[in-house]
């Protein structure tokens, strides 16, 4: 279907085109070729699952949701292009997650071309990019945010924190670029306000993806005597970075941000470290309610893998409800309904979008991945471990102050 | 030649800048447009060194990419310090900033020649790229530097906020560069460059030093992809440390051997045609890398001149008007030769099929308006079948293509005598 | 103190023989045939896939001796009917060859393996400790990848050296024309040579894969490392190799533990002043060090340590 849906695409894209007006399109931008492209398509996935759920339920208003996907190949002025291809092909509404380098190319493209063609506006609705900059200084109205940034995350992280009282010394080691730079100056901004007792013995930066042999990093964490080790590195390497401390016998409690990702739980498996291994996630899939479990259930019968992104569903839903109430699919009127939306979330509790700067707040949970309990349904990757509940943090502890100064439409 | 023959390739060239977005009006193939015009400046600043000078460099986006940063910085500047200079000149500041920094890295690079200069081009490239994470105020980090065109000063009242301005913009200093960089190539020097590049020995025999003859070819590819990477500044309005790496440096270097280094407008074509499949070709299959690297092989396996060097073969037959007795040979052949690429291309997207999508999607795949299972062995066997017999096909009609083309020489050398 | 110097020497030497047997079949190529050989971190990838594969059907071991000659006659095969076809164009077309190979390879391992990381894991007969040192421990299999790249050394150096195939090949490094014109047939040494090559980095993949992330882009991630290992060490000039891989691995691990930065050493003006590079330290730089270190071989002693000839 690609190749032919494509085929006309193009032939169209390059002629110009008239809307469709019986579908409402949502353009998927994300690496669907190259190394993301694992994460890219999973989520791809994710939501033409529940696009399939809407439209077996009538729609919206009438009309098909279908989602278009644009493979931007993780470069932010590829997506550039890409995003020009949907709005051409009469896609109004963006959506992204992988890399905040992306997330914030696009924030911006959204923002000028909405200021450049008044009343053709388009949504960019960002499921995983936390970069705390999109909600505050470089905040703009068309930007919705549906995952915690990774300020709320250390914060929920940090309160989980503070009534361990085993926890006396921590060590930092994060990737030398903006997202780890926020998470270690968080991390002691917050760690010294609950728990000031906290001696942080280390606090390392490594360059991005380049590290293979994190052994000399171990070292320097032995040596420090840190039992508790907070590092928001992802993909290989906090795979690299896990191995390494199993094969020196590094015996501390590891808080991170994904090493729920891809090829995450393989890496933590094979390390042996069991429930040693914490992340912050907005659910946990072996102890949320019925109803998510089921929905995760069939999800994994249908397309294979986990539900990487419960936060697409609460896009996705919210989406649905904001359409159905403005009873339109402008981008301007379901806009206007989203923002301030309160929402059941999808793996419990109430979640709200908040006007001030559309960062959408829900209770946080910590997980922490190894053997199943008796009766969980789920595990990672084929490898048997799975995640359980360590802790939940409520979504009104979770909220922050905001600089967002947004400047709106009239 | 007469005045107007001469001419007459310039005029055709404006005239295409100029009338093309009419005909491909979208906004997408508009900044399609642009993005091959931006690609041919650089791929021509690249030929200054490869095709030339004979220089190999590895990380020529380096200064395409530090030049796009200085520009955006630059934008960012007039903008809040009111500085009173319109969007038009920022190309200029662009390409002193290339200028620039191939002084300072050509002063070290050009000392030696061949593998060595290759070398160091690619450990100055990872170099660069690297410090781009770590130094963030001028980098801006992961996320880049953005700015807002429509800020800077009206230039004739154009905010250049629409993507046709900003078209036109870069249609008109792309124009210029592809002049200066082709008289460049008419100069004394740009001959030199091409004598460095044959026999650098005989080259200092005549008196120049190769040393400097490749630094200042240097500083000026420096320069000229400097003023590209500020058109691509200015056209995105962001600038990220993608530009800088080695993939773009990859990415260029594809552009200009697949187009042929060996002429002038080879790396235009090669532009046009690699911009054109990177932007359309990962809409139509998830195995568009595979295709590239196949065409990279291809062409060097095969026509080591590029596209360009396959054209410019033609020449001597076209000057002796014997071009008509190549058709029919050409026309045989095409038939198989389609055969074996549409074959190839049916295997290729088997085999992704199978491999990718048929474990969580179903084994059925549209193949130009076909349904077929890509698990099925008929398909295969197929697949195959085309392939194969598009080979035998060549391997019979060859012989008739050679022997067209000796033909079309001999008559020439006949005549000649 | 002396737990980090110690810790960090050992691992520095590791990860220097592991470079190593990277480099060795990649300096012989180069050196003999003048072919910068982009897609030899391919194969080294390929290695690590195909031990994989190998490893989960049938066994570890099996995999250990199978796959670097899979990957081996893959190399020959390639330089048979694709480098040889490309040679008579000169340098530069080699280069963008293996260049578009590596591309090709890295495709098809992601279109038969997935993207995601393999699970390859260590053999359970070398799944132990090693030994115990200030309380930390040292897997037995890192040893294992140390007495292995040991061994390579020693076999290819006792082969250049005593073979008659190895002195014909000794002397193709420094004077390949005049080899030719002793009628030596030098295709098929080539051949050899890239095949074996070819095969020396298989077998590096197949025992470096469990202990790094065996993932698509392991090439990407160690292949311009190798070519400053070559260039520093010198052309035509094996035991340069060896000397210039331990040296990058132990300035790389070295590196990582020193954290002191500009600020630290010349005062807090003097960093306010260099702005970000003023407080960014040795450790966050330690990655890009060997590229300095490769822009300097290059500018002073373009022949590299060891070396004895430029190109």
């Amino acid at each position: 279907m690609r190749a032919k849906l494509a085929a006309a695409a193009v032939a169209f894209a390059l002629m110009g085109s008239t809307a469709y007006a019986q579908t409402i399109k949502i353009g998927y931008i994300d690496p669907l070729s190259g190394g993301g492209a694992s994460v890219g398509e999973g989520g791809l996935k994710t939501f033409q699952y529940l696009a399939e759920q809407i439209n077996a339920a009538g729609g919206l208003n009438g009309k098909k949701v279908e989602i278009i996907g644009f493979d931007n190949k993780t470069n932010p002025q590829e997506t550039l292009v890409q995003a020009q291809k949907a709005i051409d092909q009469g896609v109004r509404f963006l959506t992204q997650g992988n890399g905040s380098s992306v997330a914030a190319a696009l924030s911006d493209f959204v923002q000028k071309y909405n200021d450049r063609n008044p009343g053709k506006e388009v949504l960019y609705f960002n499921y995983a990019a936390v970069d705390p900059v999109l909600t505050n200084d470089k905040c703009n109205y068309w930007h919705f945010r549906w995952d915690a940034n990774s300020d709320i995350k250390m914060s929920a992280l940090t309160t989980f924190m503070k009534p361990r009282s085993n926890i006396k010394k921590v060590y930092l080691i994060n990737q030398d670029y903006s997202f780890g730079q926020s998470v270690r100056t968080q991390a002691r901004a917050m760690l010294k306000e609950k728990r000031s007792d906290i001696e942080i013995v280390g606090d390392e930066l490594h360059p991005l993806l380049k590290i293979t042999d994190f052994a000399p990093y171990v070292a320097k964490i032995k040596a420090s005597g840190a039992d508790t080790v907070v590092t928001g590195n992802w993909g290989q390497d906090i795979a690299l970075l896990l191995k390494a401390a199993a094969d020196a016998g590094l015996q501390v409690d590891w808080f991170t941000y994904y090493a729920g990702g891809a090829g995450g739980p393989t890496a933590i498996k094979q390390t042996g470290l069991n429930h040693r291994v914490f992340a912050i996630q907005e659910g946990v899939n072996n102890s949320a309610p019925a109803e998510a479990q089921k929905f995760e259930t069939d999800f994994r019968a249908k397309s294979g893998i986990g539900l990487w992104y419960p936060r697409a569903v609460n896009e996705m839903r919210m989406f649905a409800k904001a359409v159905t109430e403005a009873k339109s699919d402008e981008p301007k009127a379901v806009a206007a309904k989203l923002e301030g939306m309160k929402f059941d979330v999808f793996d419990g509790g109430e979640g709200v979008m908040r006007k001030d700067d559309h960062q959408f707040f829900q209770d946080m949970y910590i997980a922490s991945f190894g053997a199943l309990d008796a009766g969980a349904k789920f595990d990672e990757e084929g490898t048997g471990w799975g995640w359980k509940e360590a802790g939940r943090v409520k979504a009104a502890d979770t909220v922050l102050p905001t600089t967002c100064k947004m400047e709106r439409p009239n | 030649m007469t005045m107007l023959n001469r001419a007459l390739p310039w005029i055709l060239l404006a005239l295409g800048f100029a009338l093309l977005p009419k005909a491909l009006s979208s906004n997408t193939a508009i900044t399609m447009l642009a993005m091959m015009s931006i690609n041919i400046v650089f791929a021509l600043s690249y030929n200054m060194l490869l095709g030339q000078t004979g220089l190999l460099s590895f990380g020529h986006a380096v200064y395409y990419g530090l030049a796009g940063f200085f520009a955006i910085h630059a934008m960012n500047y007039v903008v809040r310090d009111k500085l009173g200079v319109p969007l038009p000149f920022i190309p200029i500041v662009g390409g002193l900033a290339g200028l620039f920094f191939a002084f300072i890295f050509g002063w070290v690079s050009t000392k030696r020649a061949g593998t060595v200069f290759s070398m160091i081009s690619l450990g100055l490239g990872e170099l660069v790229a690297a410090s781009s994470l770590i130094l963030r105020t001028f980098f801006g980090g992961e996320e880049g530097v953005t700015a807002n065109r429509t800020k800077l000063p009206a230039f004739f009242g154009y905010k250049f906020g629409p993507q046709i301005e900003v078209y036109y913009l870069i249609a008109v200093w792309t124009f210029i560069c592809i002049l200066l960089m082709y008289l460049l190539t008419r100069t004394p020097f740009g001959r030199m460059c091409n004598a460095v590049r044959e026999n650098p020995e005989r080259a200092e025999f005549v008196g120049y030093s190769t040393q400097r003859v490749r630094f200042i070819a240097f500083c000026l590819a420096g320069f000229f992809a400097g003023v590209a990477g500020a058109l691509a500044a200015i056209n995105f309005e962001i600038m990220n440390a993608h530009s800088i790496g080695a993939a773009q440096s990859g990415a260029v270097l594809l552009m200009t051997y697949a187009g042929g280094a060996g002429y002038f407008f080879g790396p235009i074509i090669g532009a046009i045609i690699i911009t054109w499949l990177q932007i359309t070709l990962s809409d139509v299959t998830g195995a568009w890398m595979l295709y590239f690297g196949l065409l990279f092989i291809l062409v060097v396996m095969f026509s080591p001149g590029g596209i360009a060097g396959w054209i410019m073969m033609h020449e001597p037959v076209w000057r002796a008007r014997r071009i008509v007795r190549l058709i029919p040979a050409y026309a045989l052949a095409a038939i198989p030769m389609a055969l074996v690429i549409g074959g190839a291309i049916f295997i290729i997207e088997l085999a992704h099929h199978q491999l990718v999508k048929a474990a969580t999607e179903s084994p059925a795949m549209h193949f130009f308006g076909m349904t077929l299972q890509s698990n099925a062995i008929g398909t295969w066997l197929g697949a195959l079948a085309v392939f194969g017999a598009g080979v035998a096909g060549l391997k019979l009609v060859w012989p008739k293509v050679s022997d067209a083309w000796g033909a079309a020489l001999l008559d020439d050398a006949k005549e000649a005598r | 103190m002396l737990e980090l110097i110690t810790f960090s020497t050992l691992n520095g030497v590791l990860y220097g023989m592991l470079l190593f047997m990277m480099a060795s079949g990649l300096t012989l190529i180069f050196s003999m045939m003048g072919v910068l050989n982009f897609a030899h971190a391919s194969f080294y990838m390929l290695g690590a896939y195909f031990g994989f594969e190998i490893s989960r059907r049938i066994g570890f071991w099996p995999g250990f001796f199978i796959a670097p000659l899979v990957v081996g006659a893959i190399g020959a095969v390639v330089e048979r009917y694709g480098l040889r076809q490309v040679h008579r164009f000169g340098h530069v077309p080699e280069l963008l060859f293996t260049f578009g190979l590596a591309f090709v390879i890295e495709e098809l391992v992601q279109m038969f393996w997935g993207k995601l990381p393999a699970d390859y894991r260590v053999p359970p007969s070398l799944d132990f400790i090693a030994f115990r040192l200030f309380d930390t421990t040292y897997p037995a299999y890192r040893m294992f990848m140390f007495l292995t790249a040991v061994a390579m050394f020693v076999f290819l150096l006792a082969i250049l050296t005593r073979t008659r195939v190895g002195l014909i090949i000794q002397a193709s490094l420094t004077h390949p024309n005049m080899v030719a014109m002793l009628g030596h047939d030098v295709p098929k040494i080539f051949m050899l040579v890239f095949g074996v090559g070819a095969a020396l980095a298989g077998l590096a993949g197949v025992i470096a894969g469990p202990a790094l992330v065996t993932q698509p882009s392991m090439a990407a991630l160690l292949g311009p490392i190798l070519f400053v290992v070559i260039v520093v060490g010198g052309l035509g000039s094996l035991s340069g190799a060896f000397v210039a891989s331990i040296l990058i691995g132990l300035v790389q691990t070295f590196a990582v533990a020193i954290n002191a930065s500009l600020t630290d050493v010349f005062g807090p003006s003097v960093g306010a002043a260099l702005g970000d590079l003023g407080t960014v330290t040795v450790a966050q730089i330690a990655p890009i060090i060997p590229y300095v270190l490769l822009v300097l071989i290059l500018i002073f002693r373009p022949t590299g340590l060891f070396g004895t000839r430029e190109s």
